[in-house]
């Protein structure tokens, strides 16, 4: 190996001497050969650094949004003894659920508190009094209504804090008491310090965070009204834009006449996919809500939106996935009598499907990503409820996501990063799904 | 060798086109595509159960003409017919003609061997299911089993039915394509260069086959091999720049050739 190697060296370099007419064949690709694999190299150089470019801005992001969300599934709570009273609520434990739900928890609560930790002075009560979430006494409501038994007794439960609290004890915490913070004063600081040493304060999985819709109380706040939105909406938009998408691409590839009308409609199809969505959210707020009378927030309406906006994108790659049938498919079955409508939902449909349902979730994932169109549909609209069926108020996630960025609040800046990770969780799976879907429809034959 | 790349002024073919008992009748057929036209003229009879062959170089206009004779050319939005063609006396392109019964009664084998995506089974029941040509499941084996044997495939298939079609080898996957046309039991059927894709052993059975095919068809198959002309064929037809130059018994076309041009390209001077 190393004899041909000097060789090869020598009579380059000895070439390398000699003017190019002089040079024999042989030589001249020997020459060539040095040049051809440099260019070779520096291209897959290139190559690997934008591939690594790529990675590194891909982790960057995730590792950031990772970093700030993870904390959003954690929930900071006080561990504390509450005597249910059932003067102070007016309560028996017969009493009906709404009686229950008119009671005065919050007041109890305030009462146990004081009496607990005895704050001196209004100032010091208000202090107290904020470090808890609105939603304890919800939670106490809820205790007393899984077991009315529990009325006149003391019980043990994890009250919620408020998003100041949950934030000074997730990040806050371990820094010197020196360093003034501004939503927390020296008092409650005390206090707070003192639970922690008592070990009452702990964190625990965030349940609310799945199962509340939106709320101004950030320790309160939830993305189930906008998963259950998000997953109406894209439903309605599977069920229209399939559909229609396929049936508008068949059309076109197989039946439609070669015609100045139909090239019109080519291009402009493919003109649609380029439009920026927002505009598929003016018309349909100028088509849908003024034509057509369709509510507004709703995820029928948001679907018919999204509907419109992966249209072109669906009808474009069902045409390309129909263009790739073999021809000498159709050939065969036209040879046996086939008739069009035969060819075409025998032969051409089937093998033409994963790449239209590659296309579909394609689609769909851009839609589930979509926020510009459905700010112009009232989509952006703050609701608390979790809607029920598509002709209910509703957000969806990356609306959601926008809505909660633009809160001042720490606690909702947290919720933000984490409610992008239940985002990009929900697309991962999806893009799965369509690996996995193309390759079993594939692996047939 | 100037002359073979001309047209001839009023050419009238040469030999014997016209037949005795004729199953298809091509009168003054003219093809083009778009402004182009690729078939000047053709008239050409194909007699009941022979097999007749439709030689010439390159773009002749051989398959070309074969494919007007079921219509096949009709997927081909550019492409437009003069003239007419008679299957049993009836212009196929008359006005009230559909293609789907017409493709049923000339069937058609194609250049490449192109077996469906589906089992072997669904292959050959695939005609005979859309047009509705057996009436339960037993008469549907019946006929599988009946086209399998009769291409030649039965005894290497039938353990397999159900097997993908296209997981055969491409001799094999010919002659599925074979059973599955004369599944539909046509008339006439027509190979396009049916052996062009094939190794020799496999083209043998093939043509072993056309001769069997022929006590119950008529076949007019288009090739690239004077061989295989000369041994499955009872008439040949020779081609030029779209023109029917010559038709006569395949015998007296490859010894003693009418026509200059006939002779020319069976002694290989060009094509």
């Amino acid at each position: 190996m190393t004899d041909s190697k000097t060789t090869n060296s020598n009579t380059l370099t000895e070439s390398k001497n000699m003017k190019p007419t002089q040079l024999t064949t042989r030589q001249k690709v020997e020459l060539s050969l040095s040049r051809r694999r440099a260019a070779e190299t520096r291209f897959r150089m290139y190559g690997m650094a934008s591939v690594f470019f790529g990675m590194l801005c891909l982790v960057v992001l995730f590792t950031d949004i990772a970093s700030k969300g993870t904390a959003a599934f954690k929930q900071t709570s006080l561990k504390t003894e509450i005597f249910l009273d059932s003067s102070y609520l007016g309560l028996t434990k017969d009493s009906k659920v709404d009686e229950v739900r008119f009671a005065n928890f919050e007041g109890l609560i305030k009462r146990q508190f004081a009496k607990n930790f005895k704050p001196s002075g209004r100032k010091e009560t208000r202090e107290l009094f904020k470090l808890i979430s609105p939603g304890a006494s919800w939670q106490i409501q809820e205790a007393l209504l899984a077991n009315p038994e529990v009325l006149d007794t003391t019980i043990s439960i994890e009250l919620l804090m408020d998003d100041d609290v949950d934030q000074w004890f997730k990040h806050d915490r371990d820094l010197s008491t020196d360093e003034t913070n501004d939503r927390l004063s020296t008092k409650q600081l005390s206090w707070l310090n003192n639970w922690v040493e008592e070990g009452r304060l702990d964190t625990h999985f965030n349940t609310l965070f799945f199962t509340n819709g939106d709320s101004r109380e950030p320790e309160l706040a939830g993305i189930h009204g906008a998963i259950k939105g998000t997953l109406l909406t894209l439903m309605v938009t599977l069920l229209l834009s399939f559909p229609i998408g396929v049936a508008a691409a068949i059309y076109l590839e197989e039946f439609a006449p070669r015609n100045r009308m139909t090239e019109i409609v080519e291009i402009n199809i493919n003109n649609l996919a380029a439009v920026p969505s927002i505009i598929f959210g003016l018309l349909g707020m100028a088509i849908f809500i003024n034509v057509f009378g369709v509510s507004r927030s709703t995820p029928l309406l948001g679907g018919l939106v999204l509907t419109l906006m992966t249209l072109p994108t669906i009808i474009i790659s069902a045409r390309a996935a129909i263009k790739s049938v073999p021809p000498s498919i159709r050939e065969a079955a036209y040879g046996l009598g086939a008739s069009k409508n035969q060819v075409v939902f025998h032969h051409v449909l089937p093998l033409a499907m994963p790449g239209m349902l590659t296309g579909t979730i394609l689609g769909m994932a851009q839609a589930l990503g979509e926020t510009a169109p459905l700010l112009m549909i009232g989509m952006v609209a703050f609701v608390v409820d979790v809607p029920g069926f598509i002709n209910d108020p509703s957000t969806v996630l990356p609306v959601q996501i926008f809505l909660w960025s633009d809160s001042p609040e720490r606690a909702f800046m947290e919720r933000t990063s984490g409610a992008i990770l239940v985002l990009l969780s929900f697309l991962v799976l999806m893009n799965t799904t369509a690996v996995i879907l193309r390759r079993r429809l594939e692996r047939r034959w | 060798m100037s002359t073979s790349m001309q047209h001839i002024e009023n050419h009238i073919t040469t030999g014997i086109p016209l037949s005795q008992n004729p199953k298809l009748a091509a009168r003054n057929v003219d093809v083009f595509y778009g402004d182009k036209q690729a078939i000047f003229d053709v008239s050409l009879d194909i007699g009941a159960n022979e097999v007749i062959a439709l030689i010439g170089p390159s773009g002749c206009g051989k398959s070309t003409f074969l494919r007007t004779l079921n219509r096949m050319n009709d997927t081909i939005d550019i492409c437009k017919i003069k003239g007419e063609i008679l299957l049993d006396d009836e212009n196929i392109y008359g006005a009230d003609v559909d293609t789907v019964p017409l493709r049923a009664r000339v069937g058609m084998v194609f250049q490449k061997p192109n077996p469906f995506p589906k089992s072997i089974y669904d292959n050959v029941a695939y005609g005979p299911r859309i047009h509705g040509l057996a009436q339960s499941r037993v008469e549907l084996d019946e006929t599988v089993e009946k086209s399998l044997q009769r291409a030649g495939l039965w005894n290497e298939v039938k353990d397999r039915l159900h097997a993908p079609g296209t997981g055969l080898s491409g001799g094999q996957q010919q002659r599925l394509c074979i059973a599955r046309t004369i599944a539909v039991d046509p008339e006439v059927i027509l190979m396009d260069e049916p052996c062009s894709a094939l190794d020799p052993i496999a083209t043998a059975k093939i043509e072993e086959l056309i001769d069997e095919l022929r006590e119950k068809y008529t076949i007019a198959i288009v090739t690239h091999s004077m061989q295989q002309a000369a041994r499955v064929s009872q008439r040949t037809a020779y081609f030029h720049l779209g023109q029917l130059i010559e038709v006569n018994p395949t015998k007296q076309v490859f010894t003693t050739p009418q026509h200059e041009l006939t002779e020319a390209y069976i002694t290989g001077r060009f094509g």
